[in-house]
């Protein structure tokens, strides 16, 4: 472990999600619905250097591993991030995010006029494209702020 | 066209939309062919926002396809106002019609309904989204005149919150067409229609003005600026003069160039311009009755053989 990533404690269990752009730590703490009453060791490094990202947020969660689900939404806004599976302090899976064909249920369509906005027992519904993702209601596509709509 | 619903014009293959347009040319050669064969079907026309035109060319498209036609009456003092959700409308009308209309002030809507019920469903509008059995009769329209390859199509107007635009720039997709879009900057194509026509590649160029590009086309398709869509009103007079044609601006076009409009139009056709020969919006308009028979009697046929289907393997 580089000398950077060690200004972040060390855990014994659980995840540590590394490579996440700057700025993207708490967005990531969102989208897994973390906000520290579950009691989780939860430790967050933010514009830490990076070699391949300039600067990098670090998330490391005790005791919690994450559903493919999770990582899934998690590569929208972080398409760098590396999923480390930590146990007895020593990494035993070291994964690469990959992006989903669509996601459901987690972003809220930025537009107010979308029948998905519209008290409609619904699930939203988005397709991953080249660079965001797109309302299968609407068609609205939604790029930079991916994060300020997601719903959890 | 294998689906059963009609959702948006991007579903719309090359082949889909030849079929619908040689069924509206039969129908619209021999009427009387088409009078009862679908007697005893029911369609329901449900319009969540008044529009008489779209409502009454489904009813008459219909009714000359010997079908029955059922209403919502006015949205006001429906259930809708009571607050029940699309979704719950739309199941309960599933059992009353054979085929429903949807015409919705929320862009996705008829998405919606299409995923809740079995019978087809038609978008007959969605919000600022897609308005596709126009398109159909759009096409229709441009065919006659111009067949539907080797063309230059100019679509001026609010292009950004103009379903009818979003859905027949889609359609051209399909042909060797090059779309030329002329509007203010503050109603270009939004991101999403943008999107769709580079994914196919399309040849599309975006203009702030007409002149430049008035000579190079083959149909002009003019849409309304909506005032409502202006805070200030200063600045719609503004933008709005500047798209209104009349027969002079018409003067230098070339000579078999077609003028469409959805309609209504409120003053971006001047009224001299119905006494050229390029003007072609009331025809289109008209087209709309055969053109609405042959999707309808398309769709219906497609429902048909799906249930079919589902029987035939029910039997094994
Ligand atoms: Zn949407």
């Amino acid at each position: 472990m580089s000398e950077h990533e060690l200004r972040v404690s060390k855990i014994r269990d659980g995840t540590v999600i590394d490579h996440v752009e700057g700025g993207q730590a708490l967005n990531v703490l969102a989208i897994l619905g973390i906000d520290g009453s579950e009691g989780h060791g939860v430790s967050v490094g933010m514009n830490v250097p990076s070699d391949r990202l300039g600067r990098k947020d670090i998330v490391k969660v005790e005791d919690r591993e994450l559903s493919q689900s999770e990582v899934d939404v998690l590569s929208l806004i972080a398409p760098e991030a590396t999923i480390n599976i930590v146990r007895d302090f020593e990494v035993v899976e070291k994964n690469r995010v990959t992006r989903p064909d669509s996601v459901s249920g987690v972003l809220s369509c930025p537009n107010r006029n979308c029948i998905t906005n519209a008290d409609e027992p619904i699930e939203t519904q988005f397709d991953v494209v080249a660079d965001g993702v797109r309302c299968d209601y609407c068609a609205t596509i939604l790029r930079a702020d991916i994060a300020a709509h997601i719903d959890v | 066209m294998r689906q059963d619903h009609l959702i948006t014009a991007t579903q719309l293959s090359r082949d889909d939309i030849e079929t619908v347009l040689d069924r509206a040319r039969a129908v619209a050669e021999d009427p009387t062919a088409y009078a009862d064969r679908h007697a005893g079907r029911v369609l329901a026309l449900c319009f969540f926002e008044p529009s008489t035109r779209t409502r009454m060319s489904f009813d008459s498209a219909a009714k000359r396809l010997g079908m029955d036609t059922i209403g919502m009456g006015d949205v006001d003092s429906s259930s809708v106002s009571k607050g029940e959700s699309l979704s719950d409308t739309v199941r309960v009308i599933e059992g009353y019609a054979d085929a429903m209309v949807l015409r919705h002030p929320s862009e996705g809507a008829a998405t919606l309904a299409g995923e809740r019920v079995d019978v087809p469903v038609v978008n007959a509008g969605d919000g600022a989204g897609q308005h596709p059995s126009q398109t159909l009769l759009d096409l229709h329209t441009i065919r006659e005149d111009h067949g539907l390859d080797d063309l230059s199509i100019g679509i001026m107007g609010d292009l950004k919150y103009g379903r009818t635009v979003h859905s027949l720039a889609a359609a051209l997709t399909n042909f060797d067409v090059n779309q030329h879009f002329v509007s203010p900057e503050s109603l270009r194509l939004p991101r999403s229609v943008r999107f769709d026509l580079h994914e196919t590649g399309a040849q599309i160029r975006e203009h702030e003005e007409l002149e430049p590009v008035l000579d190079e086309l083959d149909v002009l398709y003019v849409t309304r600026i909506q005032k409502e869509r202006f805070p200030d009103e200063n600045e719609y007079h503004r933008v709005a003069g500047e798209y209104r044609i009349d027969a002079d601006t018409l003067a230098d076009a070339p000579d078999d160039l077609t003028v469409m409009h959805p309609l209504p139009r409120v003053d971006e056709i001047a009224p001299d311009v119905d006494e050229t020969d390029h003007a072609r919006y009331f025809e289109q308009a008209h087209n709309g009755v055969p053109v609405r028979m042959a999707l309808l009697d398309t769709l219906l046929e497609n429902a048909g053989s799906a249930e079919n289907a589902e029987e035939t393997e029910a039997d094994r």
